[in-house]
């Protein structure tokens, strides 16, 4: 259960990042979903990820919104404040958040019915202005705390436990990113670790709103034969563009030279990500590039996985509103308030 | 040009100097509004006070609009009822206007065209002036004849109410001073005006004299006042979504900080001012950043409220400092925008599903609506929960003449109990909702404090005195009782009631709030001059300080004047301290136009009448 901590006691050999943090710093409390739950694996690879990155865990806000997706962020990065919103309005309290204290590193975590369903305004508005975050939608194509009922994201065609059909459209989180006009936009599945982690890890160097959609079976409702959210179909159907590598720039940067297939991007943060293209047609770079790709791709039924559009050259939300360098929330009253003389000054002109 | 067809009629008109009231009937979007304003500073900076009045439709173009003067040498800057000198410019409600005159009062109206005899009243004073012929045989632009018809009655009314030119002429040219081309044309268009009427119209019985009786006060809405607030009060984040009447108070709030909020140094924005898709994201980023430290505040009014109250109870629930001013307009539903009512008081006070109760502010004018912005914000960072300021559209869209605004250089922020990286580091004990004070308030952290120390996870689920999840009936209700004692610990915090005793001792009281007060105080006087003497107090805050409890107590029969149709403040006064119903008059006024001094004394001589009494 939720209130179950991890037994703190670390095995003296467990490696340590540049902090000093090993990877047990990074998790968080005993996670209460099923057992073998896509999510699970989603939150390991961001406790990993975070690691790999070397940065303290309590310089990360985590927030989510409400759904089996949005109780995970108790379950990694424990010395991070976390915020379990209200469903659907995770992107408006992370963008106050965000506007309060720049000087932190924020992860919304959210899920398919949060974001597409209910949540699917504040999902598109967040991106329009382009809010400095980690937006995960761990997204299984059903509604897992409330027994099984389709989510936006559901196929048409695709069956529930139950046995009934869905007849409803799907909604496809990455291509509305791309049509948004989200500066970075990735898809990963839950079961494929070796992709998710470093796809977590670039979008976390990335200024700017970075969405990832995991395809993450639900393993109580959405993994039979009738789902295209099950672990068989989208193993058997996937089809990932690039696989990457985050370069931290302290590193030596050491440039494969395997012509025509990787392809190296300056990050803002002065990191480097490096991809290695496993389609040679594949150009990240280009927004309607990626849209036509994807539809392509999903009208044969495919999911397509991998780093699909990247800008990175994209700006954040404090860049458009001109904010200060220091987080507001530590602006001093002398800085906030204008004084008195200046409010005699203003009574003065209202005569 | 036609003759006018001034008639004096056999009922006496009415003679008044400095206390009148004027009103001008026009089609929105006319260019009426600055007219009409010229005229009331006219009188203002001739030490007359003014009460004025926009009411107005919700529209852009066409529909009619009203602007009501109160003018009053004695300082009543509510509305009284009725009307002595209508300037009745839009044919679309003459049947509606010249019925609102008082008998022995005045019409001025374009007598361009002939009107039927059916048109007229006998009992009051028609006063014509061919206003279109006028602007048309000077002006050709059609812009031009349209604009200078407001400016020429500006001028007529001058000489008509004696009305010192020059006066109008300063703020002319104060308006035009970066225009100057405009100028000249305004001035002549005013004089034009002036000279019409003193050399055609007759001389009338009511006028305004150079008085001193506006002292140093200033003259400014609302929304304004309550922005400026924000400023002061160190707000750095505003979320909003556009609504009247509560609009110009976000904009507002964006000049000033554009004027007093840049860092000198970077030239970049100590805030940030986010117009959101919703109410719903709003409030979601005021909660965000209030979780994170920093102030923030939204504008809104009674639909935005509604939206917002899902968010509004976790934040009660989760304990985050959150300001919201609401602009109160007619409900329910989008019912009437441009209107104004204090109809949201329940909707506010008990504000999401399940138990809640929130702090709420009255300020009576622009001048408390900056102080209690300044003093929401920390409300609400001492008491780590929604405050809300309920602002109305009266006080909110119209300039008001109030006291000045006031800072004291001594004030500081009060930030409640943030635990610091230095008390963690020391070791303090850090239970995130528990009540370590005995006052009700927990200790909070912000994100990123210390590395290893004071993260807690919030949620809208229970949890227990540490912050861990919890569904024990007992972590909830022990939970629960603590937010009781955190409310009855605001009773102390919130502004006080502010009494005001009658001059001969009496067992009769009423008890108001907000925009009522002008017309309450108005009210009392006149009930005093006519032998009902009553004791009367100004509630500024909920929940109520135990001097409300004891003024009721003290008093029979206490009246609760509201301008509300369902008596929202009686009902928050019962349940509050548990009273009988019946201890409480409601006298109620919900039409949408501002409360009127005439409107409560006529219910309380009634309830007089009624209870067997001279009146």
């Amino acid at each position: 259960m939720t209130w179950i901590a991890k037994p703190r006691l670390h095995h003296p050999t467990l490696a340590r990042n540049s902090l000093g943090y090993t990877r047990r710093d990074y998790e968080g409390k005993v996670s209460t979903l099923c057992a073998g739950c896509g999510h699970d694996s989603i939150s390991a690879a961001i406790v990993q990820a975070f690691w790999l990155m070397d940065i303290a865990p309590h310089r990360v806000a985590k927030l989510s919104g409400i759904g089996c997706s949005s109780k995970t962020p108790d379950y990694f990065l424990g010395p991070a404040h976390g915020f379990n919103t209200v469903h659907g309005r995770m992107p408006s309290v992370l963008t106050g958040a965000n506007l309060a204290n720049r000087s932190l590193i924020y992860l919304g975590v959210s899920g398919d019915g949060d974001s597409a369903s209910i949540g699917l305004g504040q999902f598109a508005h967040a991106i329009r202005r382009g809010v400095d975050m980690t937006y995960i939608v761990e997204n299984n194509g059903v509604y897992g705390l409330t027994k099984g009922q389709f989510s936006a994201t559901a196929d048409p065609g695709s069956v529930s436990k139950k046995g009934v059909a869905n007849t409803d459209g799907p909604l496809d989180l990455v291509g509305l990113a791309l049509l948004l006009g989200a500066s970075f936009v990735a898809r990963g599945f839950a079961g494929d670790k070796a992709q998710l982690v470093p796809l977590v890890q670039a979008a976390i160097s990335h200024k700017g709103s970075a969405i990832i959609d995991v395809i993450s079976p639900c393993i109580a409702f959405n993994n039979h034969a009738g789902s295209t959210k099950s672990y068989d179909y989208v193993r058997e159907h996937n089809e990932a563009v690039n696989q990457l590598d985050l370069v931290p720039s302290r590193n030596e940067i050491t440039v494969d030279y395997a012509a025509g297939e990787t392809v190296e991007l300056a990050q803002h943060d002065g990191t480097f990500l490096r991809l290695h293209k496993l389609r040679e047609d594949y150009d990240p770079h280009d927004r309607i590039g990626a849209m036509n790709y994807l539809h392509e791709h999903q009208a044969r039924g495919e999911v397509v996985t991998g780093l699909l559009y990247v800008d990175p050259a994209a700006q954040d939300l404090h860049a458009g509103l001109e904010t200060v360098e220091t987080p507001l929330n530590l602006l001093s009253e002398a800085e906030l308030c204008p004084g008195a003389a200046v409010l005699e000054h203003i009574n003065s002109s209202l005569r | 040009m036609p003759v006018t067809d001034a008639r004096t009629v056999p009922a006496a008109p009415l003679e008044a100097v400095n206390d009148f009231v004027v009103k001008f009937a026009n089609v929105n979007g006319s260019g009426s509004a600055s007219a009409n304003e010229l005229f009331a500073r006219a009188i203002l900076r001739m030490g007359v006070p003014v009460g004025p009045r926009n009411i107005f439709p919700s529209n852009i173009q066409g529909l009619p609009t009203w602007y009501e003067v109160r003018i009053s040498g004695a300082g009543h800057l509510g509305r009284r009822g009725g009307v002595d000198l209508m300037v009745a410019m839009n044919p679309q409600t003459w049947d509606d206007d010249i019925a609102e005159v008082d008998v022995g009062g005045y019409l001025f109206y374009d007598s361009t065209r002939p009107l039927a005899a059916t048109k007229m009243r006998s009992d009051i004073t028609m006063i014509g002036m061919p206003l279109t012929e006028i602007c048309n045989s000077t002006w050709a632009d059609p812009r031009q004849r349209q604009l200078f018809k407001n400016i020429l009655y500006v001028g007529a009314l001058a000489a008509l109410l004696r009305i010192d030119m020059g006066a109008i002429e300063t703020l002319i040219a104060e308006q035009y001073k970066s225009k100057p081309r405009l100028l000249e044309p305004n001035v002549q268009a005013l004089r034009m005006g002036y000279v019409y009427a003193r050399d055609h119209l007759p001389a009338i019985g009511l006028s305004v004299r150079r008085s001193n009786a506006v002292g140093d006060r200033i003259f400014i809405d609302g929304n304004r006042a309550a922005a400026l607030g924000c400023v002061y009060g160190g707000a750095t984040v505003c979320a909003w979504y556009p609504i009247t009447p509560s609009s110009s108070l976000a904009e507002s709030f964006q000049n000033y900080c554009h004027k007093l909020r840049i860092d000198p140094a970077s030239g970049r924005r100590r805030y940030a001012v986010v117009q959101a898709e919703d109410e719903i994201a709003s409030i979601g980023i005021v909660a965000g950043a209030g979780w994170n430290g920093a102030r923030a505040f939204t504008a809104t009014s009674g639909p935005g409220i509604s939206l917002m109250s899902e968010i509004i109870g976790l934040a009660y629930f989760a304990e985050i400092p959150m300001t919201i001013i609401d602009v109160q307009r007619g409900g329910p539903s989008t019912g009437m925008p441009t209107r104004t009512q204090q109809a949201d008081l329940v909707a506010c006070a008990y504000a999401s599903h399940g138990d809640t109760r929130h702090v709420l502010l009255f300020p009576e004018d622009p001048h408390e609506c900056f102080e209690f912005a300044a003093s929401a914000l920390d409300l609400a960072d001492r008491l780590q929960t929604p405050v809300f300021v309920m602002s109305d559209l009266d006080i909110a869209m119209n300039q008001r003449l109030c006291a000045p605004l006031a800072w004291s250089e001594t004030n500081r922020y009060d930030r409640g109990k943030v635990m610091s990286f230095e008390q963690l580091e020391a070791g303090t004990d850090f239970g995130r909702y528990k009540d370590v004070d005995g006052d009700g308030i927990p200790w909070r952290t912000l994100p990123g404090t210390h590395p290893t120390r004071g993260s807690y996870f919030t949620r809208g689920t229970s949890r227990d005195a540490y912050a861990r999840y919890s569904e024990r009936g007992r972590d909830y209700v022990d939970n629960m009782e603590r937010l009781l004692r955190k409310f009855d610990t605001a009773r102390s915090l919130v502004p006080p009631p502010v009494p005001n005793a009658s001059h001969r001792p009496t067992t009769w009281g009423a008890i108001y709030f907000g925009s009522t007060a002008p017309a309450m105080r108005e009210a009392v006087e006149s009930l005093e001059q006519a032998g009902l003497a009553m004791d009367i107090l100004r509630v500024r805050a909920f929940p109520f300080s135990g001097a409300v409890r004891e003024f009721i107590e003290s008093h029979g029969p206490v009246f609760v004047v509201e301008q509300n149709r369902d008596a929202q403040l009686r009902s928050l006064l019962v349940d509050d301290f548990g009273l009988d119903p019946a201890r409480l008059v409601p006298i109620l006024h919900f039409d949408g136009t501002p409360i009127t001094a005439r409107f409560i004394v006529g219910a309380v001589k009634a309830y007089a009448h009624e209870a067997g009494m001279p009146t």
